[in-house]
């Protein structure tokens, strides 16, 4: 199908190596579950979050979809007038070090100077943040991107089949993985690849 | 010392107050709803001499005199008016006290030399009320009740020491006791206060119970009665001024927590936190500039407060220097104290100090959080509420899965009561591989809303061949298909 063959000597690599999103880095995911691998960060990290998204942006987080991944109470959003506003407050509440993750959805390419001042702000806080952005709009700075899109399951009704492919690696090794979200145990599951 | 007390009476204190605002000529009313009627509930002297008078029908009150202008009247803000005249009325005495609604009452014992003796003081008094706009009627004597009377009945002043002297003369109502007592005590041939305490009192307890006696007593100074003075509200104000003007930020910062120090103070004596505040900085050229600083939390932690006001100090423009500043808590509220403990998580505050400096650059209610809400409505079963009013809420729970993300429903091409096989979304062509569903869900018919005007929606969590798991709705009712989310 859409799965090239040299792709799954690399997918035997673990993903635990790069996934629990590094810490005091900021990292990037893009694809249309990006917003799902957010989700599965924030799950993954303790202490508050915070999702800072353009308040002119139609889609809106559903809390009752979210508790699957984490427990909303947690989740802190903030809505900003312009992607100025959103870095400015991205990168006070990564200097601050006391959350455990901040979501930042992007709209526009960041330059090198804004992904730059990000990293130093989590470096600073010690706090991970991950930008949600369009498709090749990444920032040069960031320490990993992600591609996340949503494979077609052919087993059960809320299955949360995924692909995440790792496109760019600053200290390590790239990859991809077939992932599934397990409600239950709320758990990230690597599955092997469907054969063809 | 002999105690001296005086009263001053406002019979006009609600059109007054009306006509301070917008001064008219010619008869005025204030009216009042009372069941059904609109009554009047104060006027003016033009219109009493027009042969109006309080509790007349308005429609009565216009056939009498048809150039009657009229206004509604607002209590509340009367009684807000005669709190401020109390305040103001300190200025003769420290011991000042309401006196029913529309007078105050003055404990003037060892104060009235300051303005001459007493008739300097009640000509001082008068003076600055008819220059304010207000009519007043003025009484001194030994008791509270002496000087009521007075201010009612007969304005002026009874010699200290004969509190019977000045009273003798006038009528037995001015004893504040209720108008039957009055009218009672008028039958028996007992018109003044001087018959009253003329006549035997036995029979007059008899007869009328003992508060008559108690009232007497208290206009003569035979029992004691007390002036409860209110408490002043506590004021969460402080300001300095400097010798030589500043214009540093790191010195305004310096002074800020100066200020900041002493206004927690007050805070911590008042177990109060503030919720906002407010810096003043007051330029030598005459200009002032303020710095407003809203809080996710109540606090009165200099240490913690500080650090929020370095980006609006930032922004400050000193021009020649900055000579006086002055920071006041705009709103406060009760934060008692706590009691620590080292099992206690030790961060906390951490996240409402961030929500507040987050809260500087786009506004403190944009920064929110969800709280669960009872409905079946996707997008009302939670509130986005702003972060810095309200705690974390758990409760969450989906009784059926529900998409990751909402969006308004986009309309697709489809027809029939299945899922379209294949549709166009954004752009994209879908196919669908499984759909899942229906699930019903019947609008809140008791709430408007727009987006639920087409009736019932049955859901359908369908999974494309391309991959992406979208929440579809038709509306059967209104045939369409719509795409309302998308699932993790």
């Amino acid at each position: 199908m859409r799965r090239s063959g040299d792709m799954f000597g690399v997918m035997s690599r673990n993903l635990s190596t790069s996934f629990p999103l590094r810490p005091a880095r900021v990292h990037e995911a893009y694809g249309s579950a990006a917003p799902v691998l957010a989700a599965v960060a924030c799950g993954q990290v303790e202490g508050s979050l915070f999702w800072i998204t353009e308040n002119w942006l139609p889609e809106r987080l559903n809390p009752l979809g979210l508790s699957t991944f984490l427990d909303p109470a947690r989740l802190l959003t903030a809505r900003t007038g312009s992607q100025i506003d959103s870095l400015a407050i991205a990168e006070e509440t990564l200097r601050d070090g006391s959350l455990g993750l901040v979501v930042l959805e992007t709209t526009r390419p960041l330059n090198l100077r804004e992904g730059r001042r990000l990293q130093l702000a989590a470096k600073a806080g010690g706090t991970p943040g991950l930008c949600i952005i369009p498709e090749g709009m990444g920032s040069n700075a960031a320490e990993t991107r992600w591609k996340a899109e949503p494979l077609p399951s052919l087993e059960s009704r809320d299955s949360t089949l995924m692909r995440w492919n790792l496109k760019k690696n600053k200290s390590g090794t790239l990859g991809a993985w077939d992932v599934r979200w397990d409600a239950e145990t709320r758990r990230l599951h690597v599955v092997s690849p469907a054969g063809e | 010392m002999q105690r001296r007390v005086a009263c001053m009476w406002f019979p006009r204190l609600a059109s007054d107050r009306a006509l301070r605002l917008r001064p008219l000529d010619g008869p005025f009313a204030l009216t009042i709803r009372e069941s059904n009627t609109n009554r009047i509930h104060c006027l003016n002297h033009a219109a009493e001499r027009e042969g109006l008078h309080a509790g007349m029908p308005l429609a009565d009150a216009r056939s009498f005199c048809p150039e009657v202008l009229s206004a509604e009247a607002d209590p509340e803000g009367d009684t807000r008016f005669l709190h401020a005249l109390r305040r103001w009325a300190t200025r003769y005495c420290p011991w000042v006290g309401l006196e029913g609604k529309d007078g105050l009452v003055l404990d003037v014992t060892g104060s009235t030399h300051l303005w001459g003796g007493e008739a300097g003081m009640l000509t001082d008094m008068r003076q600055r009320l008819l220059r304010t706009g207000l009519s007043v009627r003025l009484g001194i004597g030994d008791t509270r009740g002496a000087a009521w009377a007075l201010a009612r009945h007969s304005e002026g002043r009874a010699a200290p020491g004969a509190p019977l002297a000045a009273l003798t003369f006038l009528p037995a109502s001015s004893l504040r006791i209720p108008a039957e007592t009055a009218m009672a005590l008028q039958q028996l041939g007992l018109h003044t206060i001087g018959d009253l305490a003329k006549a035997p009192r036995a029979p007059l307890t008899r007869r009328f119970g003992p508060e008559l006696l108690l009232r007497l007593d208290q206009a003569l100074g035979q029992q004691p009665e007390q002036i409860t003075p209110l408490e002043e509200p506590p004021h969460y104000g402080v300001r300095i001024s400097l010798p030589d003007p500043i214009g540093l930020t790191a010195d305004v910062m310096a002074l800020t927590e100066r200020l900041l120090r002493r206004l927690c103070e007050t805070l911590k004596t008042h177990e109060t936190g503030a919720r906002s505040l407010c810096l003043t900085l007051r330029r030598v050229d005459g200009g002032s500039q303020q710095v407003e600083l809203r809080l996710a939390a109540a606090m009165r932690d200099p240490s913690r407060i500080l650090p929020l006001f370095e980006r609006g100090v930032g922004e400050v423009d000193a021009g020649f220097g900055i000579d006086q500043m002055r920071i006041e808590a705009t709103q406060v509220e009760p934060l008692p104290v706590q009691q620590l403990s080292h099992s206690a998580a030790v961060q906390t505050g951490q996240i409402e100090d961030l929500i507040t400096r987050v809260g500087t650059r786009i506004g403190l209610e944009n920064i929110q959080r969800f709280v669960p809400a009872d409905s079946h409505i996707p997008e009302r079963a939670f509130h986005s509420v702003p972060a810095a009013w309200s705690s974390p809420e758990s409760g969450w729970s989906a009784p059926r899965p529900r998409p990751l993300r909402l969006f308004p429903p986009e309309p697709i091409a489809g027809s029939g009561t299945e899922p379209p096989r294949s549709f166009r979304w954004r752009r994209i062509a879908m196919e669908t591989d499984r759909a899942i569903g229906p699930e019903r869900i019947a609008p809140e018919w008791w709430l408007e809303d727009e987006a639920w005007r087409s009736g019932l929606r049955d859901y359908w969590h369908v999974q494309t061949r391309q991959g992406r798991r979208l929440w579809l709705f038709h509306t059967p009712q209104n045939p369409g298909w719509f795409v309302h989310g998308e699932f993790a």
